[in-house]
């Protein structure tokens, strides 16, 4: 059972229900893959709450706020965070009066009330973020069947894709280890936002074989593939885009249900960062870390003050025991 | 080396209370002068390293269990809820989360450290399989704590874990199924399942610190091996845990601890699986379904073998044959160090754990599926093939006449001035 | 520890420094380990962060009370009559047990006459207070038509036989203090917001 699951999962199941339907299809009669079929590698960013010493930075979460809220809430939701969360330190830090005006923005059902009757009122800072949808019927029959997953802990549910030869990964580990990365899932939600590109193009070879076309060169014979896919008789075959899927670099699979989120000029900043693509998958990935992980900028001051006493205890317990044992011949 | 008692109650008070529960008097011979191999490495810190790991545990999940819901509606939520809102609450259940890692790495070298010195060898075969009971109770537990965060990796594990039971089905029609589905307590992983896991995840630590209490017991009759082997002879030969050893454990200990608190504060989530920030969704399995590192290799030998019963049953055979390791060892000799053919099997069998690590979290397939059958081979064939004829054909090399040999060198036996100073900082003359 | 003084007298001093310093500094670090473990008992955010309470007031008429859920905690708020307020008013502070007026929205210190216990003048019929009597953490009794309110006409707590009056302060048995007055405002005539 265990073969089961695994190949039928080597091109990964998702949250979006679409990509799980066309990938049954595409994976039942055939094993993967080949080139453009497997996940490319995550690039690496610098982000300013990697390492050691790394926090956030308040005025991109900010900017990364507003992105969710003007593009991502109206599909994904934040079910684990309260809008008082916004004004606690560590994070957006925004003031009590903004946050309060935030929530207020949204109309929360409560009660009963004395008549029995359930109301809705104004959000205040201590109810949770609405989500987009009542449950997951409603995300999934407005979306076409697919289920945008709610973003609360994504940037952790999510890993970064690196292909390395056997040796080298235990000194990835270590490397990894030394460094504390835990940005995986961010990098690769930025990758994923700002992976949607053109379906590539496949010429099929006569001896059956598909071969990608590069970049700018064309053929009428060429066809759209997502990926090729060989059978176990060795036949190869094209994997068309799925109706109502985009095409995205990072996504595994490539067919994402999502489309492409973010435009240039799409969000008005008015602290004068860029209005990109780039800036704004860069914030509101700097602000799903944040949503994830609250109480990173809190851990990783503790854990300095936790390391450096320790440093020093192992310092003298280790004279403690150099002195002690010295009064043994050995 | 269950020495004459050294303890003086000096005041009233200890005298009335020593004549009724000798508490005092048993601290004092067992963990105060309890004469102790004056040649003991830094591998032998890890005894003491592991009750540091159980009591983290065991305090720290106490405390996560005061805001912890085991239902499967709740788990998830309140797992978050104790991450976002309870007072260092993210630091508790970072720690209980990575301590269970830590626990395990300490276990696995304390493990190999009395392989290597041949520690499970008589007199001290009770010692071992006290040992490795607890080892098959941790692994019990860390499972079901796994489960309880009832993320996508924790449910899918609870599937896949208990459907071992079903190959059963093969034996005896229906008796696989019958046995799921009572650990289950339904037709599926459920919340039924999950609040059984959480009340059994409670109590074995508990188990867990009862085995320790008797492993101790069982260590303090022989007294400690050491890295020659050699039992103490006279009284230069041991010098009295405290203060020496308890300051050195305590050395090793912070040594371990800053380990711990760089996973903790630093990379947290490293040793743990992305998917199980997911919720559990009982209608989509994930694409790889990857134990914690520790069960790794035991999840390569199921992999390994085709047939599902004998899957099974070789994984579970994996940890039984440790039982068996101080009667499949034929040497006479104890200590690795001077066994000059087994030491090279041991690093042998010291890479086939950890090749079969690598492979547990591969997928079974092509060369990683050949390998991982060759050294599960070669797992198996260490205890019944390579420990039993080794220990016969092998000539060991010259052993020192005693410890204090070993340490001081030969021809100092009569022992120097530093010698005394080590017999007479010794609780009292051999009594063995 | 006796046996080491023998052989090791050279150096006690450092010996005994390097001792006390490591073991000291250990004592500090298991001290602050604790704290987490403490602490985590106390409430936390979600708790701290309870949203207020608004109230109604139009349904309860005069003579009648209600009771509502703050904080896990029920409310009084009573409709007095003329005549309870009057009874209040009557009462010389020196022979309440309690003379201070333990009203969240006062000062610490303010004395516990009729006016301080209500919110303000224009309000002076609305009492609302903690129903939570003072001693033991019982619910007094007093807020439904036929209870026994007590001997002045207040509330009465059925457990250890405490009497508070109609401005909610002990006047006879076991409670120490007043029926505590809770944060709140009137946000009209007929609304109160309560925390």
């Amino acid at each position: 059972m265990f073969n089961k699951i695994k190949s039928h999962g080597a091109m990964t199941a998702s949250a979006f229900l679409g990509v799980a339907l066309a990938m049954l299809l595409a994976v039942s009669s055939a094993a993967p893959v080949r080139a453009g079929g497997e996940s490319p590698e995550t690039p690496r960013r610098d982000w300013s709450f990697s390492g050691i010493l790394g926090k956030y930075d308040r005025a991109q979460l900010r900017r990364g706020f507003q992105v969710y809220k003007e593009v991502c809430s109206s599909c994904h939701g934040l079910r684990l965070l309260h809008y008082r969360n916004l004004a606690e330190p560590g994070g957006p830090q925004l003031s009590e009066a903004e946050v309060k005006a935030i929530a207020a923005e949204v109309e929360v059902e409560d009660g009963p009330n004395d008549e029995g009757e359930m109301f809705t009122r104004p959000g205040k800072p201590s109810d949770r973020f609405k989500s987009p949808y009542k449950n997951p019927q409603e995300a999934r029959a407005a979306n076409n069947g697919a289920l945008p997953p709610d973003l609360s802990v994504i940037a952790k549910a999510r890993g970064a894709t690196v292909h390395l030869p056997w040796y080298l990964e235990p000194v990835k580990w270590v490397r990894e280890v030394a460094a504390g990365y835990q940005e995986g899932g961010a990098d690769y939600l930025y990758a994923l936002l700002t992976g949607y590109e053109d379906v590539p193009q496949w010429v099929q070879k006569p001896d059956g074989r598909w071969e990608r076309l590069a970049k700018g060169e064309s053929s009428d014979k060429a066809k759209e593939c997502v990926s090729i896919t060989r059978s176990a008789s060795g036949k190869e075959k094209c994997v068309p885009l799925g109706d109502g899927m985009n095409y995205n670099i990072a996504f595994p699979g490539h067919q994402i249900a999502m489309p492409p989120p973010l435009s240039d000029e799409l969000v008005e900043y008015t602290d004068g960062s860029p209005q990109t693509v780039a800036q704004y998958a860069e914030d509101v990935t700097a602000f799903l870390m944040w949503a994830a992980e609250p109480k990173l900028e809190q851990r990783k001051r503790l854990g300095i003050q936790v390391l450096v006493y320790l440093a020093i205890l192992a310092a003298l317990l280790y004279l403690t025991k150099r002195k002690l044992w010295s009064r043994l011949e050995h | 080396m269950a020495h004459e008692s050294t303890y003086q109650p000096n005041t009233a008070i200890e005298r009335w209370l020593d004549d009724r529960l000798p508490i005092v008097r048993i601290m004092h011979d067992q963990f105060q002068t309890f004469p102790t191999p004056r040649n003991l490495n830094y591998w032998w810190t890890f005894g003491g390293i592991l009750t540091f790991c159980l009591a983290v545990q065991l305090i720290t999940g106490i405390v996560l269990a005061m805001h912890y819901i085991p239902s499967d509606k709740l788990a998830f939520d309140s797992v978050e809820h104790i991450m976002r809102d309870v007072n260092w609450g993210w630091l508790l259940r970072y720690t209980h989360a990575v301590g269970a890692s830590m626990f395990f790495f300490a276990a696995y070298v304390h493990m190999f450290r009395g392989l290597y010195y041949g520690s499970y060898k008589a007199p001290r075969e009770i010692l071992w399989i006290l040992g490795v009971l607890i080892i098959l109770v941790m692994i019990a537990t860390a499972f079901m704590g796994y489960s309880l965060v009832w993320g996508q990796m924790s449910f899918w594990a609870v599937t896949v874990i208990t459907n071992l039971f079903s190959s059963l089905d093969s034996i005896i029609s229906g008796l696989g199924t019958a046995i799921v589905q009572w650990i289950w307590g339904g037709y599926s992983v459920s919340g039924a399942t999950l609040t059984r896991l959480f009340s059994l995840h409670y109590l074995f630590p508990f188990v867990i610190a009862g085995l320790v209490v008797l492993h101790i017991w069982a260590l303090h009759v022989p007294g400690n091996n050491n890295p020659t082997g050699i039992e103490v002879k006279s009284s230069s030969d041991a010098i009295p845990f405290h203060p020496y050893y308890t300051v050195k454990d305590a050395y090793a200990l912070a040594l371990f601890a800053m380990l711990f608190a760089w996973f903790v504060f630093y990379a947290p989530n490293y040793l743990g699986h992305p998917d199980n920030y997911i919720p559990a969704n009982p209608l989509q399995t994930p694409p790889h379904i990857v134990p914690e590192w520790y069960f790794l290799p035991f999840y390569a030998i199921l992999r390994a073998i085709p047939s599902k019963l004998m899957g099974v049953t070789a994984m579970f055979a994996a940890i039984f044959v440790l039982f068996l390791a101080p009667w499949l060892d034929t040497s006479k000799v104890r200590s690795t160090k001077y066994r000059p053919i087994y030491k090279w099997f041991f690093w042998l069998f010291v890479i086939t754990c950890l090749a079969l690590g690598y492979l547990g979290a591969k997928p079974p397939e092509g060369w990683y599926l050949v390998f991982a059958r060759v050294f599960t081979f070669l797992y198996f064939a260490h205890f019944l093939i390579i420990m039993p004829i080794v220990g016969v054909i092998e000539r060991p090399r010259g052993m020192p006449g005693s410890i204090t040999e070993a340490v001081l060198g030969r021809g100092r036996t009569g022992g120097g001035a530093g010698a005394e100073a080590g017999g007479a900082a010794a609780a009292g003359p051999e009594t063995r | 520890m006796a046996s080491h003084t023998m052989t090791e007298s050279e150096e006690p001093t450092r010996r005994d420094f390097l001792f006390i310093a490591s073991g000291a500094f250990a004592a500090v670090g298991g001290a602050a380990a604790l704290w987490p473990l403490i602490d985590q008992m106390n409430p936390d955010a979600s708790s701290k962060a309870l949203a207020s309470l608004e109230v109604d007031l139009r349904p309860v008429r005069e003579g009648q009370a209600i009771t509502v859920m703050w904080r896990g905690k029920p409310v009084f708020i009573r409709n007095r009559t003329g005549e309870e307020i009057e009874a209040a008013r009557a009462v010389d502070l020196n022979d309440l047990p309690d003379p201070i007026a333990r009203n969240a929205n006062l000062p610490e210190d303010a004395p516990a006459t009729d006016e301080n216990r209500a919110r303000d003048k224009a309000h002076e019929r609305w009492l609302v207070v903690i129903g939570i009597c003072t001693h033991l953490g019982c619910i007094p009794k007093g807020q439904r038509v036929g209870d026994a309110r007590g001997d002045y006409g207040g509330w009465f707590c059925p457990c250890h036989g405490s009497h508070y009056d109609t401005a909610g302060r002990i006047r006879k048995g076991p409670a120490p203090r007043n029926l505590d007055v809770p944060p709140y405002q009137f946000v009209s005539d007929t609304k109160i917001k309560i925390g």
